[in-house]
């Protein structure tokens, strides 16, 4: 059979954001996969250098719109460490609570898109309406939906009363009888394991030379997990367990979502039970003394990197993202490859992509109506120039 | 006067003016019975008309590489077939163009318009429904022969291939119509793979392929695609009503009309049933289904109704 090229994107009904995958198609059968990247660039990375610390948590809780608290906690992880500042308990209790929060909203959006890409749509609309009480929880504690804000530089904004408490309390006693009947539902349902199971392999070996991070790289037996292997806030005090899966399909990473959407449950109701007393912010000084830091945290989709680096004024020199989605698009084409047409939705579904966290820069070249991908030596030779613009010549070291 | 009634029967009642509105209907009560079991709220009842009426005025665009007259022509063909199947099926009793064998005209014809869709993806030129095409065309050998051995099953024990006589057969006889239970589901599930809709509308899967075998057809052409759709649904629907469960059981008249449109309005809430309760499978696990599953059972109610005729006597 002769083959057809198809695009996937940059617009296309699967596809939340601009991303386009070329796929060969032999029949129904794949043969191949190229993922571009580069429609999404917004200049989060550069914007961030003109402004303020405090102003750049606006800009940051806005690198995505589901991961918002995982930004913004990282960013100002590292602000506090440059500021050498003690953070309150209470505050960083609080971000815990909002960063599970967070991750059940997430994983239920990400179990409805599921059901939407394998053409389940009676799920879709179940979980999503489900995920209206985390919603509410998230705009009771906060006022805000979807960039809740409760971040600030020395603590959190919003302080949590006994009644919001029960609020919750209450809201994730119905999600978790909810979650254990989409558990039952997935593991029962024979369309959803003929639509899951064996699709997008990624075998332990492969996920673990592609760097996959998350639920992915746990849906491949891959036991990684920051709140596990590098305690941040107060995860070191929370009693919950590593879900892993190892049947490395899509089946695994739908099973591992549910899971541990179980066992986020289970730790807001232990920070909501043990929430210390005290004050929720200090103070921190506008200006931060020259330094640089580099900060990790386990976001809904997998391990969130910033690096910040300060030079002693209100703004930082350098703020660099590295989005959980850039690391398991990798995984992406190997899991594309050799599939039928029919799963490719699903497959990139599967990582939970978030293409506008992970774009960064790319080049359109209008002279020959083509973009460009820029070489090492390219890219050398053009920041030497930038900098010597502003005064610095490197060549001569 | 003898112009007049037949013209009026073809385009009115029950032929295309009928089809048109009565399908548009379904589409609606199609829609509205997922919504309400997805906790959605759901379409009002004017919504398939004021986007069949919307889509009319809009502008039709043929791609340059596609086979203009071709491109043109199908969604005309589509329909032309299933109003023809109608005037074969019984509405208020008796069908209007009966003849022994009528079944297997039916049969044939309910086939075009699947393969006008084939067409229609295959003329398009563009990968969506050159995909989209193919897929029609394999889905069409997973469903066809259920479909076709499932509905012979009661026309073997009525003894005769004119679908009218099939439904006064079952309606004299009401005790045999439980026992073409297993052919009526498999009928059931194979009409849902004929009308592509979920879990089998692997052909134009959104999320897959786009709009599939319609990705480019647009404005006036689209809407006639998609009316055909909806015009199908109830000649599928009123086929099913009429070989399994005895047509009108032997009432005549408005009464004779009631009835069917309760039944095809029963056949539609299994219809949408079974489209909220399942995931979208792949094209090779329908095939597998189809061949594995529902053309045994199919075949097992056909064996079963030659077993219970030679019985009978």
């Amino acid at each position: 059979m002769s083959k057809i090229t198809i695009p996937l994107g940059p617009q296309h009904p699967a596809l939340k954001e601009p991303e386009n995958f070329m796929l060969v198609l032999e029949g129904e059968q794949i043969s191949g996969a190229t993922v571009n990247l580069g429609y999404n660039h917004r200049g989060m990375e550069k914007a961030a250098e003109g402004r303020t610390y405090l102003q750049n948590l606006y800009l940051i809780e806005r690198v995505c719109g589901i991961c918002s608290h995982s930004h913004t906690t990282t960013y100002i992880t590292n602000v506090e460490e440059l500021a050498k500042c003690e953070t309150p308990k209470r505050a960083l209790a609080i971000r815990t609570l909002f960063a599970e929060l967070e991750r059940v909203h997430s994983h239920l959006l990400w179990l409805g898109v599921a059901g939407y890409e394998m053409g389940f749509e009676t799920l879709f609309m179940y979980t999503w309406r489900d995920r209206e009480q985390v919603l509410d929880c998230l705009e009771m504690l906060s006022g805000n939906r979807v960039h809740y804000s409760i971040n600030t530089i020395g603590g959190v904004r919003r302080d949590i009363t006994p009644e919001q408490k029960a609020g919750v309390v209450q809201r994730i006693n119905y999600l978790i009888e909810r979650t254990n009947y989409y558990i039952k539902l997935a593991l029962e349902e024979p369309t959803v394991a003929a639509r899951t199971a064996n699709v997008g392999k990624l075998p332990l070996d492969v996920a673990i030379e592609r760097g996959a991070v998350g639920p992915t790289a746990r849906a491949s037996g891959l036991a990684r997990d920051v709140r596990k292997d590098e305690p941040y806030l107060i995860y070191n005090e929370l009693d919950f367990k590593l879900i892993t899966h190892n049947t490395n399909d899509v089946f695994g990473r739908l099973v591992v979502r549910a899971l541990e959407l179980v066992e986020s449950y289970k730790m807001i109701k232990q920070v909501l039970n043990d929430l210390p007393e005290g004050p929720i912010a200090v103070k921190v000084p506008m200006r931060i003394a020259p330094g640089e830091c580099v900060n990790h945290y386990e976001a809904p989709r997998g391990e969130d990197i910033h690096y910040l680096k300060s030079n002693g004024t209100d703004k930082p020199e350098r703020l660099k993202v590295r989005a959980p989605t850039l690391a398991n698009l990798q995984s992406v084409a190997y899991m594309l490859e050799g599939g039928w047409l029919a799963d490719v939705p699903l497959v990139i579904a599967a990582i939970d992509p978030c293409m506008s966290c992970t774009d960064r820069a790319a080049v359109w070249n209008p002279k020959k109506g083509k973009t460009e991908v820029y070489s090492w030596e390219d890219l050398r030779k053009l920041s030497i120039e930038q900098y010597r613009k502003r005064g610095v010549d490197f060549t001569r070291l | 006067m003898e112009l007049i009634t037949p013209l009026a029967y073809l385009l009115i009642f029950p032929g295309f003016l009928f089809l048109a509105v009565y399908g548009l209907f379904l589409q609606w009560v199609d829609r509205k019975l997922c919504a309400v079991m997805q906790n959605r709220m759901g379409p009002p009842w004017f919504q398939g008309y004021a986007d069949f009426i919307k889509l009319l005025a809009k502008e039709v665009i043929v791609p340059d590489e596609a086979n203009t007259r071709m491109f043109r022509v199908l969604p005309f063909f589509a329909m032309a077939a299933i109003i023809t199947a109608l005037l074969s099926i019984p509405v208020w009793g008796t069908a209007l163009y009966g003849f022994q064998g009528d079944l297997v005209a039916v049969i044939y014809l309910l086939t075009i318009p699947t393969v006008t869709f084939f067409l229609a993806g295959w003329s398009s030129a563009s990968p969506y429904s050159t995909v989209g095409a193919m897929r029609v065309l394999t889905q069409l050998f997973a469903y066809e022969v259920p479909l076709m051995l499932s509905l012979i099953g009661p026309a073997i024990l009525a003894g005769t291939w004119n679908i009218t006589e099939i439904s006064a057969f079952y309606a004299a006889h009401p005790v045999l119509i439980p026992a073409q239970l297993l052919g009526f589901l498999a009928a059931l599930i194979a009409l849902q793979g004929k009308l592509e809709r979920m879990p089998f509308d692997i052909p134009h899967a959104k999320n897959e392929i786009v709009g599939g075998q319609f990705t480019e057809y647009s404005g006036r052409l689209l809407d006639f695609f998609l009316l055909a759709v909806d015009m199908e649904m109830v000649v599928g629907a009123a086929l099913l009503n009429a070989v399994f469960l005895g047509g009108a059981l032997g009432l005549t008249g408005p009464a004779a009309i009631a009835m069917f449109l309760a039944k095809t309005l029963f056949i539609t809430f299994l219809l949408a049933l079974l489209k909220v309760l399942m995931a979208r499978i792949r094209i090779e696990q329908m095939i597998n289904f189809c061949w594995k599953y529902l053309a045994p059972v199919a075949m097992a109610q056909l064996v079963f109704d030659i077993f219970l005729k030679y019985k009978l006597g």
